[in-house]
Order: C-alpha cells, then structure tokens, then sequence
C-alpha cells in the first residue's frame, strides 16, 4: 500500500484526466487502470456554461481520491490563490503545486514553489509540490511542510522518458522515507517501470495515456508497468556485472574428449 | 458599473457578486469565486459589494493533468 498524508491507496499510478478524446475514453482508461487518484484543474466557465458542474459530476462517479492542480501559475499568489479556489470546489486539502518558470519546459520555480508550499503547508493543505529532481530544492519543500515530492523525469508532455536516471536515483537513496512520485515527462510503459524499479512509490501521468491511439490500453499498460516495477524493486534485483556468469552449473557437468 | 469577468469588460446593475452571478446565470454548487484577487467564499457572496473596476474570476472544475 501507498501511504499519502495518511491516505492509503493501492494503485500507484496517478492519471491526469486531460486531453482524452472523450469522457467515455478517460472513464474507461481510470477503470481498467484501476487508479485511485485522478488530477483535476480550475479553469473560467463560460457565463451560464454547465460543462464544470457536467465534468465534476463525472469524476465523482469515478469513487477515486481527487488532487487538484495549479497549472499554469506562475507566481506564489496566482498558485496560492488558486490552491484556495480548488480547495472551495473540491472539499480536499490535497493539492499538485505547480509554480511554473519557464513557458518552453514548464520547468518549476523552484524558488516560489518553496514559498507556495510553505503558505500552503500552513493554512493545512497537504502540498503535492511539482518540482525538479534537484536535492536541495527537495529539502526546502520538506521543511516547507511538504509530505511528498513529485519530481518530473523530463518536461511535461515530452514523452522522452527519463533523463537523468542518476539524479533520480540520488533522489530516492537522499529521500528514503518521503513518498517520491515522479510527475511529468513519461512516455511509455518502460519509463514507468524503470522509475518504480528505482524505488520510487508512484508514477503520475497524463499525456502519454490521453495521447495513444487506444488510452484506455495504455492506461492498462501502464498500471501493468508500473505494478511489474514496484515488485521488481521489492523482490531485490540483481546488479549488473562486466563478465558473464553461467546459470548452469558447471560442477557435474560432462567432459566429452 | 464597469467591472471584468473572467478577463472581459461587462456593465452591471448588480451590487453583490451574488447579483452578478444571477444575472449572468452563473448557478452551481462547483464555482469558485475571487474579487481582485481574494477568494469569495459561497456564504460571502450576498455580502461582498461589486465596486466599478473590480476584477471578477468565477472559476469552474475542468479537466487537469
């Protein structure tokens, strides 16, 4: 079991629910990836719009654990402002704290986000901070009141899967005791699983599910990678070695001259 | 009175947020409200006066990654 601010789930796959071709598509893709945390945003309603009321009602129905987002902010008082908007509609102190930095990567401002998390923390909310794999940065969140890091593996929306195996390794051995989700840049099923294979306890996602030809497959696919990397990571693997070793044994066997 | 909405210039009659909301037809249990940049809480919006130039958010639960 995964244990989030005294929240214990199953699933460690967290889907974002943007970008489906349809909302059949995203109920479908949540069921048979049996994923108990969905991510959801605030975004202005149309003057007499019911879409807002229509798409919360559906997510209700999924019976799953809501995280709402600050996408899109990029300053401590448009994040910390919108936190509190979220918390008005959604009824949960659960909240994925985006400060972003940059509009080409969508890098985190770490520096504000570090601030964010600590008005946040402190007017009760459980922080899910969206940060890099930076150590430092990690540290001042958790002395900020944050009780999870989500560091991203790549930019979000790439799809180009881990880039610094390292950094997140760091990450994982300087954190043993935080819950470590790794949040954006996962392209497939495999980068899923090498990240659970590090150690990490939980994967969140959007883009590459919403994004397939099949999400609702993929989003399958995903939960099977990132389940098969967890219990790879529990049962202990093998280090790699420079010469080859025989899986045979070699004592008994037969000399033919 | 001038004030904006969700980023676009409008005129009133309404003298509470709870006015405006009606008059734009604005209902739901899911809305979020914010006058220059201070969170409206449902409960508050028949008190908080509408003054010329405020800016308004009235914002809506939508899809998010």
């Amino acid at each position: 079991m995964l244990n989030l601010y005294n929240t214990s789930v199953s699933s460690r796959m967290l889907l974002g629910t943007a970008r489906y071709p349809s909302p059949s598509v995203l109920d479908e893709a949540v069921r048979l990836s049996a994923c108990e945390i969905v991510t959801v945003s605030l975004r202005r309603e149309t003057a007499g719009g019911k879409t807002g009321g229509a798409f919360f009602e559906r997510i209700r129905a999924m019976g799953v654990h809501i995280l709402p987002n600050t996408a899109g902010c990029h300053s401590v008082s448009e994040a910390v402002l919108t936190a509190n908007m979220a918390r008005s509609v959604f009824g949960t102190d659960w909240i994925k704290l985006e400060v972003i930095g940059n509009h080409d990567t969508l890098q985190p401002e770490v520096f504000a986000l570090v601030e964010a998390a600590r008005i946040l923390s402190g007017e009760g909310f459980k922080v899910f901070p969206y940060t890099t794999d930076d150590l430092v940065v990690g540290e001042r969140l958790l002395e900020a009141g944050c009780g999870v890091l989500m560091p991203w593996c790549a930019p979000i929306g790439s799809a180009m899967g881990p880039q610094n195996l390292n950094a997140l390794r760091s990450m994982r051995a300087h954190f043993p005791d935080t819950p470590l989700i790794v949040d954006a840049g996962i392209g497939r099923p495999s980068h899923a699983m090498a990240v659970m294979e590090l150690g990490y306890d939980a994967v969140l996602l959007n883009t590459a599910v919403a994004g397939a030809a099949d999400p609702a497959l993929m989003a399958l696919a995903f939960a099977t990678g990132i389940e098969a990397g967890r219990m790879g990571f529990e049962a202990g693997l093998l280090e790699p070695r420079d010469m080859a070793v025989p899986s045979t044994p070699v004592i008994g066997q037969a000399v033919f001259t | 009175m001038n004030i904006i909405v969700n980023g676009e210039a409008l005129e009133t009659k309404g003298k509470t947020l709870l006015d405006l909301m009606a008059e734009l037809g604005f209902e739901g249990e899911w809305l979020a409200t914010a006058v220059n940049n201070q969170i409206v809480h449902k409960p508050e919006r028949s008190r908080q006066a509408l003054r010329n130039g405020d800016r308004i958010e009235i914002l809506s639960p939508m899809e998010g990654g």
